[in-house]
């Protein structure tokens, strides 16, 4: 048994190797750097390529660059960096090409404060770059889980072809614990499916039963164009309208039709509970602790650790409040998800807590929150 | 030379793309194309192994009609992700296309950092002086006091030498000419796509609808004969006092040179990563 004492940067490094993930294109910024140094060691290891771009910009360029080449490939950023990526996040969304962002939340607005922890780009993550589109962001609350969802979101990339942003933060990505690294081989990873027919035939944006089109690499004889502009299916621009309707309920479509197989999140406790703490990352840390001293006071209080914010799990969220006269979302931010919280279970049953100066919500802060007080 | 076999463009163009292009009738930039597929054609690569990348911009929508792999990216970025593609891929020969803007303004730190990393791809930078696809604003090679939409009372910022950035930014191949010299064209893009490292041909061409009219510089016809006329080889140009130098376009290869080249290089990372394991 191969047992470690690693941060959270290092088991989402693991995780990307675990996954197959063969190029690593970034920029330094803390609180993600980690990230990069392992990948930059590891990678000529493991057959693939490592290169630190000259800004966060380009980073995600020849991330996605890499992708159409065939390879796996992810960045890892913060607050700045992620700022900077936008624009090819949606570049990613756009042209279907499988990528993976890892943001390690950091104080913001500007450079805020890099060492310091924050769960603020959340709604960035949703809305960052301009324009309708569909987006997988997933947030760890453990090391074993930044290994984890890491893979899933490698495969989830591949499967649905979309960029995935693994949203986890400064907390997270330092904390230090047991973990135990998985045999690679029986991790479980979604290759780029063959293409079936001949180069002619070739739609890399035509419709299929499942809605994702299989994607060609470049280089492997099917010649297309791949355009940030609205295409049709050939990858072509267009502006016809019986064309750009379809792709964007595509897009969508191949998301919503598969909430299934994307949301994650756990529940402690929610069947009898009259509380229920809904929180992420960093912040269920501090949750659980006041769960359990709240029980301890034989309060009835439950909780849901999300862990696809996004797309927002409507239902879990629905069915575990469902009988909660209090609701209480714990964020290290002014109140992002608690939008999306509130939009599910009603403004008057929601109770937020909130820090935003790079400390943690405490558990007795949450604790207060659940008494009511 | 002079038995050569016609070349058959049609090869090289996409049967299935609606025509016709996007392109003001008479604009340089399609002479750029012709120039690319003769060059490609020449060297005999198999299509399957050619990838064209272009950022945003009139030259940016060259890639869409030529039958390769072609990806059309964001403004400025191109080389970034076609360092991406061709790290990636190696036996992909990557060509760049760019505008003056998308290369030097929005992408002029990707621009200098692809010249220093010396990866094996080619950029081709189509310079019209002018941001041509939003209507005729200054570019960072607009001349000095030139019009634009953006520069009403004439432009005030220095133009930037494209070539001789990229020869001091660490290129291993660098080529100047014009769209009115099409086949000293096919020459320096055929060099610059079988140099092994980075290699960057500016081709001067123009924008007789916007830096054109803005200018009183006439039609497609005035501007290539201005071409003609305003530009001279190396040798002649040796002939020339700095200031009349300065006044023309001065034609060829500006720098030629062997160095290391990056995927070369990161072979011995892999060497050294595996021995350290
Ligand atoms: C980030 C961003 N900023 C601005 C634009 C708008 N834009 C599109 S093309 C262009 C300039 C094109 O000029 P150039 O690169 O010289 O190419 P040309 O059209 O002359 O070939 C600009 C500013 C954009 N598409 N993206
Ligand atoms: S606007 Fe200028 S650069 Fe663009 S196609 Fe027309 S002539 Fe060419």
């Amino acid at each position: 048994m191969d047992i470690r004492f690693i941060q959270g940067n290092d088991a989402i490094a693991w995780g990307a190797l675990a996954a197959g993930c063969r190029f690593f294109g970034g920029y330094p910024i803390t609180p993600s750097t980690e990230v990069a140094e392992l990948m930059a060691r590891e990678l000529p290891r493991h057959g693939g390529k490592f290169i630190q771009m000259e800004d966060e910009i380009a980073s995600l360029a020849a991330v996605i660059g890499a992708s159409v080449g065939g390879l796996k490939s992810m960045t890892a950023t913060s607050g700045p960096g992620f700022s900077l990526m936008q624009e090819h996040i949606g570049y990613a969304a756009m042209t279907e090409v499988p990528c993976v962002i890892v943001n390690v939340q950091r104080l913001g607005p500007s450079t805020g404060q890099p060492t310091a922890a924050s769960q603020g780009d959340v709604m960035q993550a949703r809305w960052g770059t301009h324009g309708d589109h569909p987006i997988i962001a997933l947030c760890p609350y453990t090391v074993k889980q930044c290994f984890d969802l890491t893979v899933a979101a490698f495969n989830m990339s591949e499967k649905y072809r979309t960029p995935v942003i693994l949203l986890t933060d400064e907390v997270i990505g330092h904390m230090r614990e047991k973990f135990e690294m998985p045999d690679f081989a029986t991790v479980e990873r979604v290759e780029r499916p063959h293409i079936p027919v001949p180069h002619e035939w070739y739609r890399p944006y035509g419709d299929t039963p499942s809605d994702v089109p299989p994607m060609a690499n470049f280089g492997d004889g099917y010649r297309y164009h791949i355009t940030g502009l609205f295409h049709d299916d050939k990858g072509y621009p267009t502006q016809r309208l019986d064309e750009v309707d379809p792709w964007i309920d595509r897009v969508h479509r191949k998301i919503e039709r598969n909430l299934e197989d994307i949301l994650l999140w756990d529940e402690d406790e929610v069947e009898d509970a009259n509380t229920v703490v809904v929180t992420y990352g960093a912040s269920v840390r501090s949750a659980r602790h006041a769960v359990k001293l709240a029980r301890a006071h034989r309060a009835k209080v439950g909780l849901i650790a999300i862990k696809t914010i996004w797309p927002f799990p409507v239902e879990a969220v629905e069915r575990a409040t469902a009988h909660a006269r209090r609701v209480v979302v714990p964020e290290m931010n002014l109140g992002q998800l608690a939008l999306e919280v509130e939009r599910v279970v009603g403004r008057r049953k929601v109770t937020r807590v909130n820090i935003a100066n790079g400390e943690m919500v405490t558990p007795q802060m949450i604790l207060d929150a659940i008494e009511g007080k | 030379m002079a038995h050569e076999e016609p070349i058959n463009y049609y090869e090289y163009l996409r049967p299935n793309k609606k025509y016709p292009n996007v392109w003001c009738s008479g604009c340089g930039i399609g002479v750029v194309m012709g120039s690319l597929i003769r060059a490609i054609d020449r060297i005999g690569l198999d299509k399957n192994d050619v990838a064209v990348v272009s950022g945003i911009g009139c030259t940016g929508r060259m890639p869409v009609y030529m039958d390769f792999n072609t990806m059309h990216t964001t403004h400025g970025r191109a080389l970034a992700f076609a360092t991406g593609l061709k790290i990636s891929r190696p036996k992909l020969h990557v060509i760049v296309v760019m505008g003056d803007g998308d290369a030097m303004a929005i992408g002029g730190n990707h621009f200098l950092h692809a010249c220093r990393r010396n990866i094996d791809m080619t950029a081709i930078v189509v310079n019209n002086w002018i941001y041509g696809m939003t209507g005729g604003q200054y570019s960072p090679t607009t001349p000095l006091n030139a019009r634009a939409t953006t520069a009403p009372y004439g432009n005030v910022e220095q133009a930037m030498p494209i070539c001789e950035v990229a020869a001091a930014a660490g290129a291993s191949y660098v080529a100047r000419t014009t769209v009115y010299h099409a086949t000293e064209m096919d020459k320096f893009l055929e060099a610059a796509i079988r140099k092994h490292g980075f290699s960057v041909v500016e081709t001067v061409s123009y924008c007789h609808t916007t830096f054109g009219r803005l200018n009183k510089r006439g039609g497609v016809v005035d501007m290539m004969r201005w071409l003609k006329d305003n530009s001279v080889g190396q040798i002649a140009a040796q002939k020339l006092d700095e200031e009349e130098k300065a006044a023309k376009i001065v034609r060829g290869v500006v720098c030629d040179v062997e160095k290391p080249e990056y995927l070369d290089l990161y072979q011995q990372v892999i060497d050294r990563a595996m021995e350290a394991k």
